[in-house]
């Protein structure tokens, strides 16, 4: 499939000329292509880099990443990209993180950069879409100077490794080239991109960019950063959202050396959450984190509960069951939401006895990010400058502007690289808090949250309890499926229409829907003022639980194989359309399917004593992945001893940095399955460190994991940062079902089987 | 041959006595500096704020997530845990003293760069300091030595690691060989 008829959308790109010699491109900023470009933006040094590729006259090429890397790889996979594109030699090429790329024109703000999301999948697909041709006209204009200086028709030259090579073999560098190509008129249209079979580090793997320096312990995080005398500020929060402060002694804190001053801070109602302080908190500033911590330490706060002071996990998961087994019986609740109808399922209930029902259970989870949150803000009245670990940019943006009140372009925001993300950091309530405060100490301010402040008063992922139903007809197909979820969605209060807010919680095209005739999938919303948020494959995670263990529970009431059973629900290969766009491709699915059962040896090993293999599968968006897990169980503990993973994801742009995510992703898939809950009590998280909220250490997770890609080369490529976690902890229950008849139902899934045994 | 005459210094006609200079000496990364501060400071925050070494970084109170773990006279601890009381003439190293001082990486070092052992990074630091200690130890680490590293990883690079581990063991066995 050729993706050049897409590039005339995004018109022409825009070429830099300044006093420096070098040639710079970039995306032109909307409806401003004629504007006289400012020389400060092509300055010398590297942080007023405007664009994104720079070949200077040394031939060093500049390439800007423009997505937050939270360690997604993005920061390696688009300058790949570009430089493809531009046969550039990757030796030769640095990266930088640009920063947000945000310009005023009458007050409102211009992104200058395009697509600056991290960890929400998409930034590959856009990289695609727009940054290929950064590339493309950067070497466009290269030929054009070499066929000036030859003499010689651009069609007859070759661009490779950095060099333009003439029918002759002269080679010219681009370096040599670079002053002479800013100069060169641009193209009346977009110069194509390359075809694919002239893709030289496209499809081919390299290393973390920054491996070398993060090695050696040289690649600032966020308060790695240097920021002379700045303050530096922790928080205690009230434990509840809705919370106040009632009493404050700030006597024995202020007796501390080196504390500068006690601010509280207050949550704006207005604000949607991820936009203002968590809770109410009081915050201690002093001269260094030292002083602050002893500070807080010697706080003595009494908070007021509010409303949600009443709520718990566990009724809100008794009053999830209510709803969702009521609503199977024959008291009805009607569903706040009826995702999808196909058919008619109650009909089919009628005439058929065969049913087979089940209620599963998945907690809350943190997201519980290695980097706590943390910011650097220096605020004035002219302007703003932050170092954020943020995953959107622009929403960090918005955050300080609404605070701040200043024009677009004197808000200045840094992102360096991230220490995780799991969409945490795709709000931005510590922002806030570091404008607030930074606002009142007048002075350039480093907020830390501790680890308990961020187990917390972490925006959760809510926890889903699903009922699921099928009904099997005499020759044991699966004619209706009937899925009922009732969750406390992560939308609420986020400024989406009541009728969307299940969008957050199920996804309308899920497997097996398009597969079995009657199908209906029906979501009841639980009222509840607890924090949540978005979290990373949401709604993906629980609902692939749910659905692939529920799977190869019929395979077990059919006494089928698992793998057979999948491969029928799936049925012959096909495109079968999606309500929101796009195909499940059912042979994509089969394929990967197919795959993993071939690594693990499914035909062999399945239902032999203490062990045994468990297979799962899912699609989000146009990727496919399957996961085949094989456990061993012996004398009450549990062992993953192999974990095999399959994707499709379209091209490949780093094939090292895909591994690295889909290995990624089934650990913490695992590791989250195996040990991972959130509870409150009196609204309260119950966690508050590492031993009360376990992440998975090497011991218990398997040894490796064998990593299958697909080829799918002929499609455009996808992201892939989270695609292989839905399907892991299903595939880990599966395995532990065949291996000690235990049907794990609820999540984690460790302490489950324990009770269960 | 009549042995020379050792020459010697004129001595001082009074000798006072050296005053004791407050502060707690500690080497770090071979360096030699005196802490004057406040003695219940714990290290990670000196060796943060105070010598600007930010390769170690914060994961948690009790050190669990091992982003924080630096060699105390070549043992991993977590740095979180130490007051600075307790480091008087201790010799630290940190991630940013592994490398050769000619810039060349200690195999270790170059075992997670080839293995591409790292995912965000923000811990990679403390997963060197505490798979050093464990090659000190186990020279040829068995999976299940490997298994008692005891830090948190939350993007899943364990199987990196653990490759990067027997990379890296075979390397330092061949050069000492």
């Amino acid at each position: 499939m050729s993706n050049h008829h897409k590039l005339s959308r995004r018109g022409f790109l825009k070429v830099l000329t300044g006093g420096v010699g070098a040639l710079v491109v970039g995306i032109p900023l909307a409806r401003a292509t004629h504007a006289p470009i400012p020389p400060a933006f092509l300055g010398d040094t590297l942080f007023d880099l405007g664009s994104y590729v720079r070949i200077d006259a040394d031939g060093n090429i500049i390439i800007a990443a423009r997505d937050p890397d939270t360690g997604t790889g993005v920061a390696t996979a688009l300058p790949r990209i570009i430089a493809d594109e531009l046969d550039a030699e990757w030796s030769r090429v640095s990266v930088v993180l640009p920063g947000l790329g945000v310009k005023g024109t009458h007050g409102k703000p211009q992104w200058t950069y395009g697509h600056q999301l991290g960890g929400t999948g998409n930034s590959i697909p856009a990289a695609w879409e727009d940054l290929r041709q950064m590339g493309a006209l950067a070497r466009y204009l290269l030929l054009q100077a070499a066929a000036k200086r030859l003499g010689v028709p651009a069609t007859q030259l070759r661009s490779q490794k950095g060099q333009i090579i003439a029918p002759n073999g002269q080679r010219i560098s681009y370096g040599a080239l670079a002053t002479d190509a800013a100069t060169i008129p641009q193209p009346k249209t977009p110069p194509l991109p390359k075809r694919a079979d002239r893709y030289s580090l496209i499809g081919r793997s390299a290393g973390d960019i920054n491996a070398r320096s993060i090695v050696c312990g040289q690649t600032p995080y966020t308060l790695d950063h240097q920021t002379g005398d700045a303050a530096v500020a922790v928080l205690a929060h009230c434990p509840w959202r809705d919370g106040q402060l009632k009493r404050i002694d700030t006597s024995a804190t202020l007796l501390v050396k080196g504390v500068l001053k006690v601010v509280q801070l207050n949550p704006d109602p207005k604000c949607q959450p991820g936009q203002t302080p968590i809770a109410p908190a009081v915050a201690v500033v002093a001269d260094s984190l030292w002083t602050a911590l002893e500070g807080r330490r010697r706080l003595k706060l009494v908070w007021q509960p509010g409303q949600s002071s009443r709520e718990s996990s566990a009724l809100l998961e008794q009053k999830a069951q209510r709803l969702v087994s009521h609503a199977s019986a024959r008291n009805k609740t009607p569903p706040t939401t009826r995702v999808r109808d196909d058919g008619n399922v109650d009909k089919v209930a009628r005439h058929t006895a065969h049913r087979l029902d089940a209620l599963y259970y998945q907690p809350w989870l943190a997201h519980a990010t290695a980097e706590t949150m943390c910011c650097i803000a220096h605020v004035d009245k002219h302007q703003a400058r932050l170092i954020v670990p943020t995953q959107a940019p622009k929403r960090a943006w918005a955050v300080v502007q609404s605070l701040t009140g200043l024009p677009p372009e004197k808000i200045q925001i840094e992102v360096p690289r991230i220490g995780g993300g799991y969409g945490r950091r795709l709000d931005h309530d510590y922002v806030a808090e570091a404008v607030m405060l930074a606002k009142v100490i007048k002075r350039p301010l480093r907020l830390m949250w501790t680890r308990d402040d961020d187990l917390l008063h972490d925006w959760y992922r809510p926890a889903s309890t699903h009922h699921l139903s099928a009904i099997i007809d005499q020759h044991h197909r699966v004619i209706a499926w009937d899925q009922k979820l009732a969750s406390a969605s992560a939308l609420v209060g986020r400024g989406v229409p009541e009728d969307q807010l299940w969008t957050s919680e199920v996804d309308a095209d899920q497997l097996p829907a398009g597969l079995v005739s009657n199908y209906r999938s029906d979501w009841y919303n639980l009222a509840s003022t607890l924090p949540r948020g978005p979290h990373r494959a949401m709604p993906h995670l629980t609902n692939a639980f749910a659905v692939q263990s529920f799977i190869d529970e019929l395979a077990h009431f059919l006494h089928k194989d698992p793998l057979r059973m999948q491969q029928q629900l799936l049925g012959n290969a096909r495109h079968i359309p999606l309500r929101n766009g796009g195909v499940l491709d059912t042979g994509r699915l089969h394929r990967v399917l197919q795959r993993v059962a071939g690594r693990i040896g499914w035909k062999k090993y399945w239902r032999s004593s203490g062990n045994g293999l468990g297979i799962a599968c899912w699609r989000i968006g146009d990727a496919y992945v399957a996961h085949a897990i094989k456990v061993a169980f012996q004398a009450r503990t549990l062992r993953i001893e192999r974990a095999v993973c399959a994707v499709d994801v379209g091209r490949v742009i780093n094939p090292k940095g895909l591994e690295n995510q889909v290995t990624g992703a089934t650990l913490d898939a695992l590791g989250c399955a195996l040990n991972l809950a959130i509870s409150f009590e009196a609204g309260q998280a119950q966690q508050h460190n590492w031993k009360d909220y376990p992440i998975a250490r090497m011991a218990q997770l398997p040894r490796d994991v064998e990593v299958i890609v697909v080829p799918s080369d002929d499609r455009p490529p996808t992201g892939a940062s989270f695609l292989a976690m839905p399907s892991a902890a299903p595939a880990l229950a599966n395995a532990v079902f065949r291996a000690c008849a235990v049907r794990v139902r609820r999540l984690p899934l460790t302490k489950e089987l324990l009770r269960m045994l | 041959m009549p042995p020379k005459p050792i020459r010697t210094h004129k001595s001082p006609d009074r000798i006072t006595p050296q005053t004791i200079r407050p502060g707690i000496d500690i080497q770090v990364n071979g360096k030699h500096f005196r802490h004057t501060g406040d003695p219940s400071m714990l290290l990670l925050w000196y060796l943060r704020d105070i010598l600007k070494l930010n390769g170690t970084r914060y994961g948690g109170e009790q050190g669990e997530a091992g982003t924080d773990q630096v060699l105390v006279d070549g043992k991993a601890h977590a740095a979180i845990t130490l007051p600075m009381a307790k480091m008087a003439g201790r010799k630290i190293t940190t991630v940013e003293g592994l490398a050769h001082v000619d810039g060349s990486l200690h195999p270790l070092q170059q075992a997670f760069v080839d293995e591409d052992a790292i995912g965000c990074g923000y811990c990679t630091s403390g997963w060197l300091i505490a798979s050093l200690d464990l090659l000190q130890r186990h020279p040829e680490p068995s999976d299940a030595d490997i298994d008692t590293l005891p830090n948190l990883c939350r993007c899943g690079c364990h199987s990196r690691v653990r490759r990067a581990i027997k990379r890296a063991a075979s390397v330092m066995k061949e050069t000492q060989a």
